[in-house]
């Protein structure tokens, strides 16, 4: 194996994991303070073709990830609107945020599938997606802000009684999430595979999910866990190519064996607690009670 | 969402209008949505076709992203549900779904694209691609600096096999020591990991791409790394036109427009078709005359013809397998049975078809 090989592939798992990062660290820090948003793969598809449809019309890449942001905290802030203020059960508004957005970016990218397009390099946004995590975990560990987040996720009445507003840091926590989960997807339709079309994320937003859970909501892990999933991708694909058996179709299901595993650990109570999950997960927060 | 809309309205006009139901009901299932540039794109333009030239004789309703689950039953019901009379269910693992229902709807007649089951009132269509994998592999036999080829398959199945092995013969005919690299995906429809994949391939070594999956994702990968690319399904040059080729093209509709013409007609049978270039149901797109030599294009072209005339067919003896066990002598060509069932590599190609 020689040198360039080994680079050539880094960089494959580089530039493939990248999206996984940044919806991974996004939806850790929304669940950290207590909500689950299960929308991530619809709000990256819509960051996906907003980035796009806006790169196309303006020929700007600055306007492009910015109105993709945008969309984002747009398509999260409904969300926190309905399950922060009018107490929707957290799940089901998740899982309709996601239909809604693989609707509505199928909608809005009608016209531009198969436009071609100039991608940019991935390489300001690989770098980026360390930063982040490493901001990320300075943030919670390290600061008093991120103390109080957790505290919201944890126990929201305690978080209240100190005088907290429970409601105000979960919709930033939210809108949060929402913008990194555009970012993930803008990354994919612009750098990792410049084009637009519908249901590209093709399921990252799942995995980036699962990948929360495997991470037992810590978000170094959260990284390490990315690259687990994205190299052994990668690693197989060259095992493959370079002629070995090898069996595939098992390592397109690992990650969501390992979450389930996970999952299964983190059911008994006492382990949850070791494991670090926001106790207050999806529990709704009625003012006043 | 719109397109569920859109069948919601379509299904309430049908369950208020059926009393005067003259317009046949063509219903198909997609694997992907018609924006994918490559396999389900080509079944809506063939379905497209289908209607202009039908015209006010039948009316079509398509249902795009179908997973190859037991939602694809569901898929299919409902369709069969809302009154549908022709069902096309667009992709192989389709099958035993489109049988499950097709039992319950005897009235009603499904066709399973690139399927081996028949019923009653279940045809299977294909088309022989294999046919252009054999000009593909011709190409990249003379196009090869590096003597390695990237293949990126979908899925184990008849189908991408035949495809692979096709794709070899001619290009070892070419090149003998040509080496072929496979990258089995598992899915049909990912733009990310249809370019890790070609990129990977690349990285290995590969000098021109080959794939069998649904986007021209790899196709612009190879563009992107400076290699050479076959796309998929459509003609995909627009998107990597400095490394295209050329593409198989599946033309759908002549074919759509008969059966649907027969179920209006009434003259719908079930049966098995399999047809290729000599009918127009795979058809090359033009040839790349910045990146191909003329002589070469001249060579492909000749072979569309002899394959269009029976002389030449990609499966013609001697095939030896892996094991270096004859399975097509000499003079003879493969019977279309040992094509359809095909699961094994023929003799050069490194791996194993995984199982």
């Amino acid at each position: 194996m020689s040198i360039e090989l080994i680079i050539g592939i880094l960089e494959i798992i580089l530039i493939a994991t990248t999206p996984l990062v940044f919806a991974g660290i996004g939806e850790l820090v929304t669940e950290k303070s207590g909500v689950l948003n299960l929308g991530v793969e619809g709000m990256m598809l819509v960051g996906a073709v907003t980035a796009f449809v806006t790169l196309v019309i303006t020929g700007s890449y600055f306007l492009a990830f910015f109105i993709s942001i945008l969309s984002g905290i747009v398509m999260s802030g409904l969300f926190a609107i309905l399950v922060l203020f009018l107490m929707s059960n957290q799940i089901a508004t998740g899982l309709a945020l996601t239909i809604f957005g693989i609707g509505l970016s199928s909608m809005l990218g009608k016209e531009y599938i198969g436009t071609p397009i100039d991608g940019l390099s991935p390489w300001l946004f690989v770098i980026f997606s360390f930063v982040i995590v490493f901001l990320i975990s300075y943030f919670f560990y390290k600061t008093k802000m991120g103390l109080i987040l957790r505290a919201v996720g944890e126990s929201h009445n305690s978080a209240h009684a100190l005088g907290y507003s429970v409601i105000k840091i979960r919709f930033l926590s939210i809108l949060f999430g929402g913008s990194m989960c555009a970012l993930a997807g803008s990354y994919i339709s612009i750098c990792y595979a410049p084009m637009w079309q519908e249901g590209m994320t093709a399921g990252r937003g799942w995995i980036a999910l699962a990948l929360v859970v495997f991470a037992t909501w810590k978000p170094e892990r959260v990284l390490i866990g990315a690259y687990i999933f994205g190299g052994v991708t990668i690693l197989q694909m060259n095992l493959q190519a370079l002629g070995l058996r090898f069996p595939g179709q098992f390592f397109s299901m690992a990650p969501y064996i390992a979450t389930i595993i996970v999952l299964v650990l983190i059911s008994s109570n006492r382990l949850r607690i070791k494991l670090s999950a926001p106790a207050s997960l999806t529990i709704p927060f009625y003012k006043g009670r | 969402m719109v397109k569920f809309i859109t069948f919601i309205l379509a299904f309430l006009v049908f369950a208020f209008g059926s009393a005067n139901a003259d317009p046949k009901k063509v219903g198909f299932i997609y694997i992907g949505p018609p924006g994918d540039h490559g396999w389900t794109y080509m079944h809506d333009v063939g379905r497209k076709y289908m209607e202009s030239q039908l015209g006010d004789s039948i009316t079509s309703t398509y249902i795009e992203n179908v997973p190859e689950n037991a939602d694809a039953v569901r898929a299919i019901r409902k369709l069969a549900d809302s009154g549908h009379d022709l069902i096309f269910t667009t992709s192989f693992n389709y099958m035993d779904q489109t049988h499950e229902v097709a039992k319950d709807f005897p009235d009603i007649k499904f066709e399973h694209a690139t399927g081996y089951m028949q019923a009653d009132n279940v045809a299977t269509y294909s088309a022989r691609f294999y046919e252009g994998r054999m000009i593909e592999g011709h190409i990249a036999g003379h196009m090869s600096k590096t003597g390695t080829i990237g293949y990126i398959a979908s899925f184990p199945i008849p189908e991408v096999v035949r495809g692979i092995n096709a794709f070899y013969l001619a290009a070892a005919k070419v090149n003998p020591d040509i080496k072929m690299k496979i990258i089995w995906v598992f899915t049909w429809y990912d733009p990310g990991k249809e370019a890790d994949a070609a990129n990977t391939l690349i990285n290995q070594g590969a000098d021109i791409i080959v794939q069998h999956t649904d986007t021209y994702a790899p196709c612009q990968a190879a563009q992107k790394a400076g290699v050479f690319a076959f796309g998929q399904a459509s003609n995909q040059e627009a998107f990597c036109p400095d490394a295209h080729l050329t593409s198989i093209e599946d033309i759908w509709g002549p074919y759509y427009a008969d059966r649907a013409k027969a179920v209006v007609d009434g003259t719908w049978s079930s049966g098995d078709t399999w047809d290729g270039m000599d009918k127009g149901m795979v058809v090359m797109s033009p040839y790349n005359t910045k990146l191909m030599p003329s002589s070469l294009i001249q060579e492909a072209v000749n072979m569309e013809v002899g394959i269009k005339d029976g002389t030449l067919h990609p499966f013609t003896g001697p095939i030896y397998n892996q094991a270096g066990e004859l399975v097509v002598p000499e003079g003879e060509v493969a019977p279309d049975g040992m094509l359809l069932g095909m699961n094994f590599y023929v003799q050069g190609i490194d791996g194993e078809v995984p199982q």
